[in-house]
């Protein structure tokens, strides 16, 4: 298919060689190690339910692209990561059944609906997991414990379920830890959280692999760097307080920092280039303001783990953080005094 | 802008027309409302027992007859409303012979979201509570209605609330386990999936049941007697 | 196309006007053309809030029928003895006086049905399809065709909801009128019965009933 050749467009004018396909394939590439690491802890159910996720999110996509009678947008990558990063922050035992309509949910509400890569208000990936949570509570909280000896050959029942059916869940339902210390009060090891050695969903356990991943990708500044740094300082020194005035209610910042979904969230969910603020400053309050949610939600909430709202809050107000903080155009003055 | 017609027409029309419209409506709604509430309240006053007859039954298995009691601020069992301050209300049930079966008690604390209001059963003679009702539950569907499954109810079959000796408190508080993990029949049950919801429902029946069983206790004399008294 | 209206005419009674076409256009507009759901997208709020299952979204709708229907009717028969400065605030009273009886009537009938509608049957009185069909139609139009309005507009509504209604409640819930529909192990979407649940199901009807307009407007 031919391209226009005709651009009409404001500046900037001059392009540098970094396309959006580009960025996304190293995207894609700095989640492998992550999500490789995942199907190495929970086995062939993890494989299959973040395989189901980014397949069904490319087929959505390619699918409402005809509807509309578009040219498909599959190639630029975008599909495949939201699709991706679903799959990742889902239980790994997760029916497949529901992981395909969190994906089209993704795709199509999350996306789509708001005019298609680069108009989203939030992080697609997010939307479709948040759908999956308030539709299936008792599917999406339920673990399966790390390791089991016949994870690369016996993959759970539930996630093969009948579409539309319950999933059967055999055995106990292990638990993360964050829920064990939300409901039981057991402290997990810092190591163990550390390199992932601990329940939860399938990519977002190893701390490791996916602080690799983006390192990797802002080296390549392909990831603004600052709003993982913010979102993960904010963690730190918030719940480090609380874990000053009172050690024994309130847990470790190491481990509020390691456990859970917050690497994952921090590094490559937050970082959505659409749904996060573009200035610098804006960044840094952003970032800023998903920490402080993340350990309000932790630590007084109802649930046991509060990423995924704390960053689909802030992607909502993102515009204004921007609008609050807007650079001053050059040659203005600063707020003209009194007109 | 007085040449403007819509704002001519008020003076022409006059205050003492609308008052006197007003009013005539206001009369003819007041006599439409009284009609319905006189035509209607006997039927209401009857719905709203029947439901609430219908939970204390529920809580309390076998019994005939229902009288509701006041307590008291001072630790006092009455049958009518006494005092100032609102009450709570309980619902000893009696059965066919008018033997005292149980105790009905209320209770009511915060959920997973929002209000939780519940109706438990206590028995004086065993000690131990012997049933379950969810009065008013906004918790969410499919999770934390969990609570009003028979696998949760079954805690409350007979359910440990013995008092001490000098009968002032309950010698082991209720306490919620794990799903599976009860040993002791004091312990409830707990739900997995719905965690907070069902240790919700362990802290308001222990809170209330702290404060009221003590009393009852101490009153059950009234509560046994005030039935044979009457017939 | 249509008939000419006889908007002009006298009073010819209640029976004669339903066999005229207009009144028998009256009724139907609001059923369909006019739905007070799907095209004016009025009264969101009981719309979205308590069409969590069949039985709430249709009694729900059928007590708004009513309030809309008297009101319109009493309103219309006063139309003429109303001052124009004070016509909302009598509106107003008009239809709080329905309402209140309304509530009554459904404790009267059932605590449970109250239960489960809730503070809404009080909020019926800030829907805006009654204070609109007050104002645009009843206040200018004879009591039968008001009645007619009412009547149309209302079940207009209650079809509504219904349509809203039965899709959370047989995903929501594997119910349909608290019958049991879907098969025993089907996994209950919980988030149809919960409030972003009428939004989405909403924003779908809404889809489906423009997409059919939009294409009926083409063939045309």
């Amino acid at each position: 298919m031919p391209k226009l050749t005709l651009n009409i467009s404001t500046s900037p004018h001059v392009v540098k060689g970094l396309s959006t396909d580009t960025i996304m394939k190293h995207v894609v590439l700095a989640l492998m190690p992550a999500a490789a690491f995942g199907v190495y802890v929970f086995g062939t159910g993890a494989l299959l339910v973040m395989l189901t996720s980014t397949v069904f999110a490319v087929a959505t996509e390619h699918l409402l692209n005809r509807w509309i009678r578009k040219n498909t947008t599959v190639n630029d990558y975008s599909a495949a990561i939201t699709g991706l990063l679903l799959g990742m922050c889902l239980p790994p035992a997760f029916p497949l059944w529901m992981t395909a309509i969190g994906s089209a949910i993704s795709i199509a509400l999350g996306k789509f609906i708001f005019g298609g890569l680069g108009c989203n208000v939030f992080n697609p990936a997010l939307v479709g997991r948040a759908f999956l949570q308030a539709a299936f509570p008792g599917a999406i909280t339920t673990w399966t414990d790390p390791f089991k000896a016949d994870r690369f050959f016996n993959v759970p029942s539930s996630v093969f379920a009948w579409p539309f059916m319950s999933p059967v869940v055999d055995g106990v339902s292990g638990a993360t830890p964050l829920s064990a210390f939300k409901f039981d009060h057991v402290n997990s090891q810092s190591y163990d959280l550390v390199m992932g050695f601990c329940g939860g969903s399938a990519g977002e356990t190893s701390a490791v692999f996916l602080l690799l991943g983006g390192i990797y990708l802002a080296w390549r500044k392909m990831l603004n760097w600052r709003i993982p740094v913010s979102v993960l300082l904010t963690v730190l020194v918030f719940s480090g307080t609380m874990h000053f005035l009172d050690a024994t209610r309130y847990p470790s910042p190491v481990f509020m920092v390691f456990a859970g979904g917050l690497m994952l969230g921090a590094i490559f969910m937050a970082t959505d280039m659409v749904a996060s603020p573009v200035t610098s400053t804006g960044v840094w309050v952003y970032g800023a303001i998903i920490g402080i949610l993340v350990v309000l939600i932790r630590l007084w909430g109802g649930l046991p783990e509060g990423v995924m709202y704390a960053i689909l809050l802030t992607n909502a107000i993102s515009p204004h953080i921007d609008n609050l903080i807007r650079p001053r155009v050059y040659g203005t003055l600063k707020k003209a005094k009194a007109s | 802008m007085s040449e403007h017609p819509t704002l001519d027409q008020p003076r022409s029309t006059g205050d003492k027309k609308m008052l006197i419209s007003m009013t005539a409506i206001g009369v003819i709604c007041a006599f439409f409302i009284v009609i319905t509430h006189q035509g209607t309240l006997d039927k209401i006053a009857k719905n709203k027992a029947e439901a609430l007859d219908r939970a204390v039954y529920k809580v309390l298995p076998g019994i005939s007859k229902i009288t509701p009691f006041y307590v008291g601020t001072e630790g006092k069992l009455e049958e009518k409303p006494f005092g100032d301050k609102p009450q709570q209300k309980i619902y000893a049930g009696y059965d066919s012979t008018g033997v005292l079966k149980g105790i009905a008690i209320q209770g009511s604390g915060k959920g997973y979201g929002e209000l939780l209001s519940l109706l438990y059963g206590y028995d004086p003679n065993t000690q131990k509570l012997i049933g379950f009702y969810v009065l008013e539950s906004k918790e969410t569907p499919g999770i934390g209605d969990k609570i009003e499954k028979e696998s949760f109810l079954a805690n409350f079959k007979a359910l440990d609330v013995s008092l001490t000796d000098d009968h002032n408190k309950i010698k082991n508080p209720i306490t919620v386990v794990k799903q599976g993990k009860k040993s002791n029949p004091w312990e409830i049950d707990g739900i997995s999936g719905a965690t907070i919801t069902s240790r919700a429902v362990g802290e308001i029946v222990r809170t209330s049941s702290e404060k009221t069983l003590p009393l009852i206790f101490k009153n059950k004399k009234i509560l046994e007697t005030q039935n044979n008294g009457q017939k | 196309m249509n008939p000419p209206t006889h908007s002009n005419q006298p009073d010819k009674g209640f029976f004669s006007q339903l066999a005229n076409s207009k009144s028998a256009d009256e009724f139907v507009k609001g059923l369909w053309r006019d739905n007070p759901v799907f095209v004016q997208v009025l009264g969101m709020c009981p719309t979205l809030a308590v069409s969590n299952s069949a039985t709430n979204a249709v009694s729900m709708g059928l007590a708004t029928t009513f309030v809309l229907t008297m009101s319109n009717v009493l309103i219309s028969m006063l139309r003429n003895f109303i001052p124009k400065q004070v016509r909302i605030a009598s509106y107003v009273l008009i239809i709080a006086t329905f309402v209140t009886i309304t509530d009554y009537m459904i404790q009267a009938i059932s605590i449970d049905i109250h239960k489960s509608l809730g503070a809404f049957i009080a909020l019926i009185v800030v829907n805006c399809v009654i204070l609109g069909r007050a104002e645009a139609f009843a206040s200018k139009n004879t009591v039968g065709f008001s009645f007619l309005d009412g009547l149309g507009m209302g079940l207009g509504f209650t079809f509504g909801l219904f349509c809203i209604g039965t899709v959370r409640e047989i995903l929501g819930n594997g119910t349909f009128f608290a019958m049991q529909v879907m098969p025993e192990s089907f996994e209950k979407w919980v988030i149809m019965v919960l409030p972003p649940g009428g939004f989405f199901t909403l924003a779908l009807w809404l889809l489906i009933f423009k997409g059919y307009k939009l294409k009926k407007a083409a063939h045309e």
